[in-house]
């Protein structure tokens, strides 16, 4: 069998811990300080907690950040579990090229997802009169969240026994209502995934959506790109802490749920067996 | 109706958003202003070469330095016991939830002239350091911002060995050493494959991280491109051509690296 890590190994593991939380902790300790400076402490308040929640310009970010994110996560979720099962059934000669310009917008750097978006929007914009803006922002946000719900369901469509639809379908189902009862529920915890994905994907981006927003239109991430230009707000280190509590809190519960759910099947497990 | 035509709609839609936009990318590039053919937009690519260089300079640094401190983590994680796997993977992976505005935003106040890191030097009787606004802070960003990219696909190939093949090894005479040289490390080669993909694509467009930490002193490609379309520097077409080029080269690099990594699996046997 290996050996567990030395204490050398768990030191080096501690350390890069160290190296990836620091910066985290600077800002949350420096959200608390009560003058604008980011590195000398001078005393604990809450005041930048208060203008955060006052200020009306990053509040309506977030609220765009979280409509933006929920819209095109489900949009995103029903059209690419559509696109999944529709490529699934094709033939290869088909499929495979389909997969391939799926996956262009996965592996072109975000920048040129950006500006040939902005470019194409510009241009049927002048022709078709409309601004860069929500929409615009709405459509871009889809387009980069659809291939990873396609790769999160597409394995288990692969997984999924054909002989179960087949039998479905000999029982009287339609194609239609099989897709429904039989092929839906197996595939689910893939939709499920895409749907987290997406949503996460959608909430964290910065550079597609500052191509494609136009001027009137603001993410909380274009937000906060804003304020670290101005250099000067420990608002930011505030929100900093907020999303990095909200974020922790949630994993905890997903990890402690994922755990209990464990456990039960463990249980399930040694009860069929004894 | 067959199910092959529920991917109707999302094909037309790739069409419109997806494979369009790219088209007119490669249209831009060779046109001028009142639509005739031009090739002066590229022959323009020549001006930007130092740029080229830094950026793909800066983005293989920082792959380099992700692979060499990435990896010994995912090693050394991948033989603790599994809650303490679990826990670890999951504290590797919190900060990325963070946005990473705001994670290269804390670097500022650690690298800047007057900030944490300085300070701790001055305290303990050392010369400060100029870093903030130097090809440094940005490598030091890209490294912050992507290690766990590099870390996550390296530990999840280790990971899924076969412990018997460590015991075979092992039973046939050879040490640790040898286990790792000879198993576990060309393995693990397609993990730090993906990793390198997954580092050295945004590492090498970044805009943001080069404009908070070079304070406009590091010009990258994003940067050159972002003044091409939002900036002071306003000429789509040019910006066309500089993404054009760039996405080309990064094709062809991660060509030859797949190519790489096929020759690898089949030494190994996968």
């Amino acid at each position: 069998m290996t050996r567990k890590p030395g204490l050398f190994g768990r030191v080096y593991n501690g350390l890069i811990l160290l190296f990836l939380y620091a910066p985290i902790f600077v800002l949350i300790v420096f959200s608390f300080n009560s003058t604008k400076s980011r590195s000398v402490w001078s005393g604990f308040t809450f005041d930048w907690y208060r203008s955060l929640i006052q200020d009306s310009s990053i509040m309506n970010a977030f609220y765009t950040t979280i409509i933006i994110a929920l819209l095109s996560a489900v949009i995103a979720t029903v059209a690419g579990t559509f696109a999944a099962v529709g490529f699934y059934n094709m033939r290869r000669r088909w499929r495979t090229p389909l997969m391939h310009i799926n996956n262009i917008p996965m592996m072109n750097a975000d920048i040129v997802t950006g500006v040939s978006l902005a470019l194409l929007f510009v241009s049927l914009g002048s022709a078709l009169r409309f601004n860069l803006g929500f929409g615009t922002l709405l459509i871009a946000h889809i387009t980069f969240n659809i291939p990873y719900v396609v790769l999160s369901v597409m394995p288990k469509l692969r997984q999924l026994d054909s002989n179960l639809v087949d039998a479905a379908c000999d029982l009287g189902c339609t194609w239609l209502k099989a897709f429904w009862k039989v092929v839906v529920p197996e595939i689910m915890p893939g939709i499920i995934n895409g749907l987290i994905i997406a949503f996460t994907l959608s909430v964290d981006d910065f550079v597609i959506s500052y191509f494609t927003a136009g001027g009137n239109v603001m993410t909380l991430p274009m937000k906060i790109f804003a304020m670290t230009r101005r250099r000067i707000s420990p608002e930011i280190n505030a929100l900093s802490t907020i999303l990095f509590l909200t974020v922790l809190i949630l994993l905890i519960v997903i990890n402690v749920r994922e755990a209990k759910q464990e456990e039960k099947q463990k249980e399930k497990l040694r009860r069929s067996q004894g | 109706m067959k199910p092959k035509y529920l991917a109707i709609p999302y094909i037309v839609w790739m069409g419109i958003f997806v494979a369009a936009p790219v088209l007119i990318v490669v249209f831009y590039a060779f046109t001028t202003a009142d639509g005739g053919l031009t090739l002066s937009n590229i022959s323009e690519m020549g001006r930007f070469l130092p740029i080229f260089v830094r950026s793909f300079e800066l983005a293989f640094v920082s792959t380099i330095i992700c692979i060499v401190i990435g990896y010994p983590v995912a090693y050394i994680l991948s033989r603790e016991g599994a809650r303490v796997q679990r826990l670890i993977i999951m504290l590797i992976m919190l900060p990325m939830w963070m946005n990473f505005l705001l994670r290269t935003y804390a670097w500022m106040s650690i690298l800047e002239n007057t900030g944490l890191l300085n300070s701790l030097l001055t305290a303990l009787g050392l010369p400060a350091l100029q870093i903030i606004n130097t090809p440094s802070a940005v490598v030091i960003g890209m490294v912050y911002n992507f290690l766990p990219f590099m870390i996550l696909p390296i530990y999840s190939v280790i990971v899924k060995i076969d412990k018997s093949l460590y015991e075979a090894a092992q039973d046939l005479g050879a040490d640790t050493v040898s286990v790792f040289r000879k198993v576990v490390f060309p393995i693990s080669l397609p993990g730090v494959l993906s990793g390198v993909m997954m580092v050295f694509v945004p590492a090498v467009s970044t805009f943001v991280i080069s404009q908070l930490l070079g304070g406009g002193m590091v010009m990258m490609l994003g940067d050159l491109i972002d003044m091409q379309f939002l900036g002071s520097a306003y000429n789509p077409r040019l910006g066309s051509a500089i993404a054009l080029v760039m996405m080309i080269i990064v094709i062809l690099f991660m060509y030859v690296m797949n190519r790489f990594g096929e020759g690898e699996e089949k030494a190994v046997g996968l």
